[in-house]
């Protein structure tokens, strides 16, 4: 167990490693100077070659990205361009909106998915079944912001029972900024649990064909037995990868709900950085999802071994 | 088993149409609407759907049904290229790993690995960065961030099919390695290729609706669904067609695919079962 542990860790810093580098050529990819593309437009040529040095662009290459590296591994990820705000706490303070709305519609998603999943199992090829695997691919054939511009029609503009632009931090007031979230995370859960109940169902129908299924079945363990202690744990692990995907594809895609629900999230500070080149806070947003996909994404494996214990097994 | 196979008929039968009816939309769009989908008559502005506008016109009274028809064929052309794209970018890396193996399979696939464990659409918007927001540039990023999960696909596909006797055959009457690659591995990667450009086709309708409609995507007047719908926002209240014709062009489009790809999966990758 604590091998597997410290494997799995090890195996995450490569992937880190790559992923500072990546971020690092970003800025130095794209076409024109850095120190200018850093300070934006105006500048004078005094603090061009100041920035330039304080950027290292005069040393070689790997130096520069260790100086720069070092600098991300002590949380220093530089200034705003457009408000010359510190960027790590613009990410943090950014990141609780959309971490909130992903982790509460995942949650969500998962208590309607496991259910329906496995009732779709057992039911297999019956007339429950087949609708709901129809219900949710089409789910999961429809695009979350659409869903969302709908829902906000719906009970935003024409019911009128939630709010429809704004944002209220829930620290300031739990219950009015959750009326700012219900209809993004509904929009969400209710478009991943279609992902999820394929999943889900999928993997069920797998492991109840399994020898050790009919054996509890035969030693006359009731069907509710059968389904929660037996099939269950088997059929979780793969959607429990998949949720890990989905959590990190979420932070990266949220933007698009943000831009319909006007939310200040992460995604939509990315999508608005990108518009203002304002590259310091673009390779933030970037290295802080792509920092918490990988740690999502490890602690899913961490885990695995709790539902299958034959993963630590080698 | 026949209830289910009668449904696996039924989707697929489904998916067909679907898609098919949006591929003949897209196809005619290229050579004729009722309307030039970029003209612009602010007298016939946010007209409800009528006998001349069947669906209606848009804020500077250009007609939704053109743009729309026209939008599909951007859409399609779009992720037909980038499929394409991720597809050939994809196979020929993964062949060559998955043949040559040692160190050069090691390290494409660490890199590889290394570009999978970023969200897809945080990746093509990292790309996106580079090159800047048009329609070639969506191509290439979001061709970019899929092509790894080719990779990994052909890739393993290779390692299991190389062990195959009629390799070592082919290899023994004395084909190069090249003959061998292209006419004996290549063909039984087929299918689980064909599973995967499905999927992706529709992935990829998606990512760039979303990416439209940030405006990060193909840049207006051309109309593709993301930008569509993100206009028809600020009179989404008034004009709720705006709203409502690219959403569900989408959704069809996806749902489609969707249905397509189940059927080739149940029919090409008997693994899955």
């Amino acid at each position: 167990m604590i091998r597997y542990i410290i494997r799995r860790l090890l195996m995450t810093l490569p992937t880190l490693f790559l992923v500072g580098v990546s971020v690092f050529a970003l800025i130095r990819l794209i076409p024109g100077d850095p120190a200018q593309l850093m300070l934006g437009d105006s500048v004078d040529p005094g603090e061009l070659v100041e920035v330039r040095r304080q950027m290292g662009l005069d040393q070689p290459i790997h130096i520069q990205f260790f100086e720069w590296a070092s600098k991300v591994l002590q949380g220093d990820l530089g200034v705003s361009l457009s408000d010359g705000q510190a960027v790590l706490p613009l990410l943090v303070e950014r990141f609780q909106v959309s971490g909130v709305v992903v982790l509460i519609a995942v949650m969500a998603a998962l208590m309607i998915a496991v259910p329906a999943g496995l009732f779709a199992a057992h039911k297999q090829n019956r007339a429950a079944d087949i609708s709901i695997v129809a219900l949710s691919t089409v789910l999961l054939s429809i695009p979350s912001f659409w869903l969302g511009l709908i829902l906000l029609l719906t009970f935003g503009l024409a019911l009128g029972w939630l709010p429809v632009v704004g944002y209220v931090p829930l620290s300031t007031s739990f219950l009015i900024g959750m009326s700012f979230l219900v209809l993004p995370i509904a929009t969400l859960a209710v478009i991943e649990a279609g992902v999820l109940t394929r999943m889900m169902r999928a993997s069920a129908i797998e492991v109840q064909r399994l020898e050790y299924v009919t054996h509890a079945r035969a030693k006359g363990a009731s069907e509710w037995r059968v389904l929660t202690r037996h099939i269950l744990p088997n059929a979780f692990a793969p959607t429990l990868t998949l949720v890990g995907l989905i959590l990190g594809n979420l932070l990266g895609g949220i933007a698009v709900l943000e831009t319909v629900f006007t939310l200040p999230g992460l995604g939509r500070l990315l999508v608005d950085a990108i518009f203002a080149r304002d590259y310091p806070v673009v390779q933030g947003c970037l290295l802080f999802t792509a920092l918490i996909y990988v740690l999502v994404n490890l602690l899913v494996d961490l885990c695995y071994p709790l539902l299958d214990p034959r993963v630590t097994a080698e | 088993m026949s209830a289910s196979r009668h449904r696996w008929h039924f989707n697929a039968v489904v998916g067909y149409s679907l898609v098919g009816a949006i591929a003949l939309i897209a196809a005619v769009a290229v050579f004729w609407t009722p309307y030039d989908p970029l003209h612009l008559s602010v007298r016939n502005k946010l007209q409800a759907p009528s006998l001349a506008h069947w669906l209606g016109t848009d804020e500077l009274g250009r007609d939704v049904a053109s743009r729309a028809m026209a939008g599909a064929a951007t859409s399609c052309w779009v992720a037909l290229l980038t499929v394409l794209f991720a597809v050939t970018s994809g196979t020929v890396i993964g062949l060559l790993a998955g043949f040559i193996r040692g160190w050069t399979d090691r390290i494409v696939m660490a890199f590889n690995d290394t570009l999978l464990a970023f969200p897809g659409i945080l990746l093509a918007l990292a790309i996106m960065v580079i090159i800047g927001a048009n329609q070639y540039g969506i191509i290439i990023a979001l061709g970019l961030a899929y092509a790894p999960m080719v990779v990994r696909v052909v890739r393993g596909s290779v390692l299991s099919i190389r062990e195959k006797e009629y390799i070592e055959a082919s290899v023994m009457i004395g084909n190069s390695p090249v003959v061998t690659m292209l006419r004996h591995v290549l063909p039984n990667c087929v299918a689980p290729i064909a599973v995967l450009a499905t999927s992706m086709f529709g992935w990829v309708i998606l990512s760039e609706s979303a990416l439209s409609f940030l405006g990060l995507g193909v840049p207006p007047p051309a109309p593709t669904w993301g930008n569509m719908l993100s206009g028809s926002r600020s009179h989404i209240q008034s004009a709720v067609w705006l709203g409502l014709v690219p959403g569900v062009c989408i959704s069809l489009t996806l749902l489609g695919v969707n249905l397509l790809g189940d059927h080739l999966r149940d029919r090409l990758d008997p693994r899955i079962h």
